[in-house]
């Protein structure tokens, strides 16, 4: 038995048989197996040699047939080592002497003899270490293939364990079987964490070495709502999380049934709770889920999904689909924001030395108006299919938000020419989401329709802190009197100036926060669809006089550690079930 | 049980790589006796006769003193017969 703790990115609790992925050109972890899965491994290596057989005769009558029999007689010897009965016993002596992975046995025995090849002083004889590594690869590929053939085809539950998922791995996911995800690397904007919410299934990231410690066909707990993995637990923690899950589905249930009701207090105050989208298809579960429109529309998957950037059309075709799903409610759509949080590797930051502060999102925009104006296009014309309303992300100067609104307007101008329809009184707003804006929010609500804190960067640009580095991520707190203040000082602009305002970050989905925000007057609350029901069960829960009291006594907090305390009691008092 | 050796010289240009050791396995894996090779010269060593991967990584270039060694039922007609190889030069040239 062993507990991990990660990060939690997608909340539930699941008890499931263990599948563990690698990925082809990874380093095979060590993993060390129980004495009786001895035979099983055995007989996946005895598999995997015969395949790899099958493979290379292949390959060499294809090419002997195609450059004669010296070329494809290199393959021959291929065929030689993989038919060694030495090699075949190290092999197998390996697996059970040292307790390993079929996978850990072939790249350790291969590579010992790859490094013998390497140190012949003969260059004929050392070549050959290229044909040991294709040997290896040919095994280690049947190896592995196996797997992925049985993620596709899974005839019952499993949890899958990976190092990170990557998205040609998702794809390929039999999603009716897979009951959860946990992962050795990742943040709360990755890749897994995305889809696991996406399927509203518990996910746990971030767990450091979770692939070296679980094997196939472990019994693993993921805890998504705590962020804890239990490998092979004993029989109290399973009866324990067994009563998690009944609970969690008793509550769901529940839940459901608010999906209809409106998010009003007992006393007749009444906010909206609005969903996160990154793709249009997500709208039907986050209406199913309940919620009222959507409140932040992610565009750069749209960016992300293909490989040449999106033309007008595209970008119409998404909003178009998001329009007719949403059948009349509201819909923001955020300009491009692609960023070094969640896009590094991609595209975008690159060589930057600090991206975070780099050129991004509406620096980005600014910089390329030809892109940027193709986005505004479609958004334009989308306009007269529903209720649209953009919003411009990372805003720091008044002079990028009137910079902006100009290029809008110049696209107005093209679309009056062109002769083709659009509303002219969109509603245009900003994210609030670096402290500068925030500070001036008074201004520039004057200039905006409204606003929508952005918590997450909000957060990280107010504590400097980074928090997909592990090393400091336990400073990133959304309960930090600083950030509230600031949260606080924007709310109170937009009433002042009787316009909007929302969160769009994790913020807005976390119960913990609820009474707080609504406490502090928040419009609008923008999350992923599945954490709807528990946040409006909240809000349907209290009285308005009950959040500002709340509010009004976390205000006067100075330390995190006493405001999330405290918050956490007074949830408790309302939905007991949710802590 | 019987047993045989020969001492024979790698007398081929490329030496026992990987088509002759092949060669040589293939051979040796036709006969019931077990096969051992040793290598003499600087760094002497042994690999089992049925064995690609030992026998190459023996690295037995030309000029290499090898001894061949068989134990079994046919150990007689083995030796020679896995003798010879070296003696065709593997059919090379």
């Amino acid at each position: 038995m062993e507990i991990k703790k990660g990060i939690g990115v997608s909340p539930g609790v699941v008890i499931s048989t263990a599948v563990v992925l690698d990925a082809e050109d990874l380093v095979i972890p060590k993993r060390t197996i129980e004495p009786e899965q001895v035979p099983v491994e055995s007989e996946r290596l005895g598999h995997s040699i015969a395949d790899a057989v099958v493979e290379l005769t292949h390959l060499r009558d294809e090419i002997t047939a195609k450059h004669g029999r010296e070329i494809g007689g290199i393959f021959d010897f291929h065929l030689g080592i993989l038919k060694d009965k030495t090699i075949l016993k190290q092999l197998l002596d390996e697996i059970r002497n040292q307790l390993t992975t079929a996978e850990y046995a072939v790249s350790t025995v291969m590579r010992r003899y790859a490094n013998k090849f390497l140190a012949m002083p003969d260059r004929y004889l050392a070549e050959r270490v290229k044909d040991i590594h294709d040997i290896e690869k040919a095994i280690l590929r049947s190896l592995v293939g196996q797997k992925r053939a049985d993620l596709q085809h899974l005839d019952r539950d499993v949890v899958v364990i990976a190092h990170d998922l990557l998205p040609s791995q998702t794809a390929a996911l039999d999603k009716m079987h897979v009951r959860g995800f946990a992962t050795d690397v990742g943040g709360r904007t990755s890749h897994t964490a995305i889809v696991a919410r996406a399927m509203s299934i518990p996910a746990v990231v971030g767990l450091g070495d979770i692939t070296g410690l679980v094997s196939g066909g472990d019994l693993v707990v993921i805890d998504g709502t705590r962020g804890v993995v239990i490998v092979n637990p004993d029989a109290e923690q399973i009866e324990q999380h067994r009563e998690y899950e009944r609970t969690q589905l008793r509550l769901e249930s529940e839940l459901a049934m608010l999906k209809d009701l409106p998010a009003e207090t007992k006393d007749g105050h009444v906010v909206s709770v609005q969903a996160n989208i990154e793709f249009p298809y997500e709208i039907d579960d986050a209406l199913l889920h309940g919620a009222q429109g959507i409140g932040l529309y992610r565009t750069e998957f749209l960016y992300l999904a293909a490989q040449h950037e999106p033309t007008e059309e595209d970008h119409f075709a998404a909003y178009q689909d998001a329009l007719r799903r949403l059948n009349g409610r509201p819909l923001v759509i955020r300009t491009l924001d692609l960023g070094a949080d969640k896009y590094s590797e991609e595209k975008g930051a690159s060589g930057e030395r600090n991206p975070f502060l780099g050129d991004r999102s509406i620096r980005m925009c600014l910089h390329d108006i030809p892109m940027f104006k193709r986005q505004l296009r479609a958004i334009m014309r989308a306009t007269v299919l529903g209720d649209v309303r953009i919003m411009f992300p990372m805003i720091s100067t008044i002079m990028e938000l009137r910079q902006a609104k100009m290029v809008l307007n110049d696209v107005m101008e093209e679309l009056e020419e062109e002769d083709l329809a659009f509303r002219r009184d969109l509603p245009i707003g900003i994210m609030v989401e670096v402290p500068s804006a925030a500070l001036l929010a008074n201004n520039f609500a004057k200039e905006v329709n409204f606003f929508s804190i952005g918590t997450n960067d909000l957060i990280q640009y107010t504590l400097a802190v980074d928090r997909t580095n592990e090393r400091v991520a336990g400073l990133f707190c959304p309960a930090h009197p600083a950030v509230l203040q600031l949260i606080r000082d924007v709310i109170r602009a937009g009433a002042r100036n009787s316009i909007s305002v929302s969160v769009c970050g994790e913020m807005a989905g976390e119960p913990l926060y609820t009474l707080l925000l609504l406490g502090l007057g928040l419009n609008i609350f923008s999350m992923n669809g599945p954490d709807v029901p528990e946040v409006k069960k909240i809000i349907r829960s209290v009285t308005m006089d009950h959040a500002r009291n709340v509010a009004r006594k976390v205000m006067s907090f100075d330390s995190e550690r006493q405001v999330m305390h405290y918050l956490r009691e007074e949830t408790r008092k309302i939905i007991p079930e949710v802590f | 049980m019987p047993t045989a050796s020969r001492d024979i010289v790698v007398s081929n240009t490329l030496g026992l790589h990987a088509r002759p050791a092949m060669q040589f396995v293939d051979l040796a894996n036709q006969f019931e006796s077990r096969v051992t090779v040793f290598k003499g010269g600087e760094e002497p060593a042994e690999a089992d006769g049925k064995s690609v991967m030992q026998m190459i990584i023996l690295a037995a270039t030309e000029g290499t003193p090898l001894r061949i060694e068989a134990e079994g039922p046919d150990a007689e007609t083995a030796v020679e017969k896995l003798a010879g190889l070296f003696e065709s030069k593997f059919g090379e040239e």
